[in-house]
C-alpha cells in the first residue's frame, strides 16, 4: 500500500495512485488476477470503479475475474518531450484493449514482449488494431503490479 | 416555460495582450490589462463592474482582479471547471447573472503563461487518483496521448487521413498569416513541412499541437438595451450551452459505449434547441483546436456533418475563407495562440464586428466551442 500510494518512483515511472474504489483492481492484479468491477445486484460490469451502480443504483460490488484476453482498440506512439523514464524507452507504445469477457471495458496499457521486457519491446510495426492481446502482470516496484499485454500467436 | 437567454445580452468589449512564446510580465498584470483593454473597448468604466467568470487553470482570481483594475461591488462570480472546456461558458454565465438581474456588467477573462511556464503533465507529484491511475502508469502521459488515442481510432474506423488534419492544420495556419497579432503571422505551412515533421504522439505530429503562449485576453458582457449606448456595436449571445455527457470521462473519454461521440454532441443538442438558426446557417466558426482532431470530431457533435464525415468535410478547402465553413480565423490555438480557447470567443466577436483580419463577407452568426474531450461549452453569436 505504502508504495503504490507514493505515485512515483525516484525520477522513475509512475505507478498508480489508487482511490478507494481503484484499490481492490491493484490488489487482485498484485495476485496476478485481472478482475473488473461489476453490479452485485444487477451485475453489469463497470470501468473505472465506481462506488455505486448508474444502472440501478445498487453499493453491492463484485470483483469479476477475467480471463485477460481482449484486442487492441487503439494505440499512439508517444515520442518527447516525456518524462525521463518515458524518454528512456522510446519508441514505446500505449494501447487501449478491449476485453474479450466484456467488450464495454477497455484498459490502457502497454504490449511487450514479455511481461518483464520494457514499454518498447515490441515493434511499432507489428501493432494493429483488433490485433489479439493476452494479460500478463509486472512487479513494477515492491508491491505494485500492473498488467501488461503480450501479442497472441507469436 | 418563458425564460430564455436568447439575444437578452451582448458582448460589447474584447481586449487582449500580445501574444509570444515568453512576456516579461505575470499573468497577474497580463489579465489587469485585458481587462481594462476590454472595458475601455466597451465604453464602460472599471468601477462599474459588478460580476466575474472565470475558468479553472486561471491564475487570477476575481477578488485580484477586482482591486486591481477598480471594479464596484461584485454581486455575481462563478468559476467553471475543465480548463478549456469551460471558455464559453464563462459568456454563458455572464449572460444568465445578468438576464437575471444579479448582476449588470460582466467581465469574462483568461490569462496565462504557458509559453514559459512549466507543462502542467510534468507533475508527478500531485497526480488525479482517477482517472490517472488507469492511465499515466503505461506512459500516457500527456493530453496529446490522450486525444492522439481517439485520433487512430477515428481514422481505422472512418478513413480519416494525415491529409485530412493537414487540412485543419493549414487553414489555421493561412488565417493566422493574415493575422499581424498571430504567433505563426510570418510562418507559412506547406504539406511538406507538416508530413516530414516530427512526431510528439503518432499519429499526431507537431503541427497537430497548438502553439505554447504567453498571453491574455478579456471580454465584456451587457444586457442587450445597454449594449445598444456602447462603443461598439452589440455582437449577441444568441444561444449558448455547456455539455457533460452521460457517462463522460474527460480528456481519457475511452470507457463509454462510444468514445468518439464526445461533449460537443451534448452541448449542440443544447445550443440549437434554442437558437432560431441551424448549422447551415453559420457562416463562420470559431472551434477548439488544441489538437487538430478535435476540428473533425467537432463538426460532426455540432451537426455540420454526419457520424465519420468530419475528415472529409474538410476536403477542397472547407475549412478556408470561401469554403463551406471558414474556421479559426485568427488562427486559432493551432497558430494564433493558446490561451486555452479565449481567442476564439474574441475573434468571433471581431467577424461579426466585421472587422477580422481575415473577414468572413457579411458574416452575421458564428460558432465559438470550448474545448471538445473535455466537460465543454459553446457559444452562437449573431450581429
Amino acid at each position: 500500500m505504502s508504495s503504490m500510494m507514493r505515485g512515483t518512483t525516484d525520477n522513475g515511472p509512475l505507478l498508480p495512485v489508487a482511490d478507494a474504489d481503484g484499490l481492490p483492481f491493484w490488489e487482485y492484479a498484485a495476485r496476478g488476477e485481472l478482475r473488473v468491477q461489476a453490479c452485485a445486484d444487477c451485475h453489469a460490469p463497470r470501468f473505472p470503479p465506481r462506488p455505486c451502480c448508474p444502472g440501478c443504483g445498487s453499493f453491492a460490488t463484485e470483483w469479476r475475474r477475467m480471463s485477460g484476453r481482449g484486442h487492441i482498440w487503439s494505440y499512439v506512439l508517444p515520442h518527447p518531450p516525456l518524462l525521463p523514464a518515458y524518454a528512456a524507452q522510446v519508441p514505446y507504445n500505449v494501447v487501449i484493449v478491449e476485453l474479450a469477457d466484456s467488450p464495454g471495458i477497455r484498459l490502457v496499457g502497454n504490449v511487450v514482449a514479455a511481461a518483464d521486457a520494457g514499454l518498447g519491446s515490441v515493434p511499432p510495426s507489428r501493432l494493429r488494431i483488433g490485433a489479439p492481446v493476452t494479460a500478463v502482470f509486472a512487479e513494477v516496484a515492491p508491491g505494485v503490479t500492473v498488467p501488461r499485454w503480450i501479442l497472441e500467436g507469436r | 416555460m418563458t425564460a430564455t437567454l436568447k439575444d437578452t445580452t451582448a458582448i460589447v468589449g474584447i481586449g487582449q495582450t500580445p501574444f509570444a512564446r515568453q512576456l516579461p510580465e505575470s499573468e497577474k498584470t497580463l489579465a489587469c490589462r485585458a481587462v481594462l483593454a476590454a472595458l475601455d473597448d466597451a465604453g464602460i468604466p472599471p468601477s462599474q463592474v459588478d460580476a466575474f467568470a472565470s475558468y479553472t487553470m486561471e491564475e487570477t482570481d476575481e477578488v485580484e482582479l477586482a482591486k486591481a483594475i477598480g471594479a464596484g461591488d461584485a454581486t455575481f462570480f462563478s468559476r467553471v471547471g475543465y480548463g478549456g472546456g469551460g471558455s464559453c461558458a464563462t459568456v454563458a454565465h455572464l449572460a444568465a447573472a445578468i438576464t437575471t438581474g444579479q448582476a449588470t456588467v460582466g467581465v469574462a477573462w483568461r490569462s496565462r503563461k504557458r509559453g514559459s511556464g512549466p507543462r502542467p503533465w510534468t507533475e508527478t507529484r500531485a497526480q488525479l487518483p482517477t482517472p490517472a491511475q488507469w492511465t499515466r502508469p503505461y506512459g500516457l502521459l500527456r493530453p496529446v496521448d490522450e486525444i492522439a488515442m481517439l485520433a487512430r481510432r477515428y481514422m481505422h474506423e472512418y478513413g480519416a487521413t494525415r491529409d485530412h488534419l493537414f487540412d485543419v492544420a493549414l487553414a489555421c495556419r493561412n488565417r493566422a498569416n493574415q493575422n499581424p497579432a498571430a504567433m505563426m503571422y510570418d510562418r507559412p505551412l506547406t504539406r511538406e513541412m507538416y508530413m516530414t515533421s516530427r512526431w510528439i504522439s503518432d499519429p499526431l505530429c507537431l503541427f497537430d499541437n497548438c502553439l505554447e503562449t504567453d498571453g491574455a485576453l478579456a471580454c465584456v458582457v451587457v444586457s442587450a438595451d445597454r449594449a445598444r449606448d456602447c462603443r461598439r456595436a452589440p455582437v449577441y449571445v444568441h444561444s449558448a450551452a455547456q455539455g457533460l455527457p452521460a457517462q463522460h470521462h474527460g480528456m481519457v473519454n475511452y470507457w463509454t459505449d462510444d468514445p468518439l461521440t464526445g461533449p460537443s454532441w451534448a452541448a449542440a443538442r443544447q445550443l440549437w434547441k434554442h437558437a432560431d438558426f441551424g448549422p447551415a446557417d453559420v457562416h463562420v466558426a470559431q472551434i477548439y483546436d488544441a489538437f487538430t482532431p478535435l476540428i473533425p470530431l467537432s463538426l460532426e457533435g455540432y451537426g455540420f456533418c454526419g457520424r465519420g464525415e468530419g475528415a472529409a468535410f474538410s476536403e477542397g478547402g472547407a475549412l478556408e475563407i470561401g469554403g463551406r465553413l471558414p474556421i479559426n480565423t485568427g488562427g486559432g490555438g493551432l497558430s494564433e495562440a493558446y490561451v486555452h480557447g479565449f481567442n476564439l470567443i474574441t475573434e468571433g466577436v471581431r467577424q461579426l464586428r466585421g472587422s477580422s483580419t481575415a473577414q468572413v463577407p457579411g458574416a452575421t452568426t458564428c460558432l465559438v466551442t470550448a474545448g471538445e474531450g473535455v466537460p465543454t461549452s459553446a457559444l452562437l453569436l449573431r450581429s
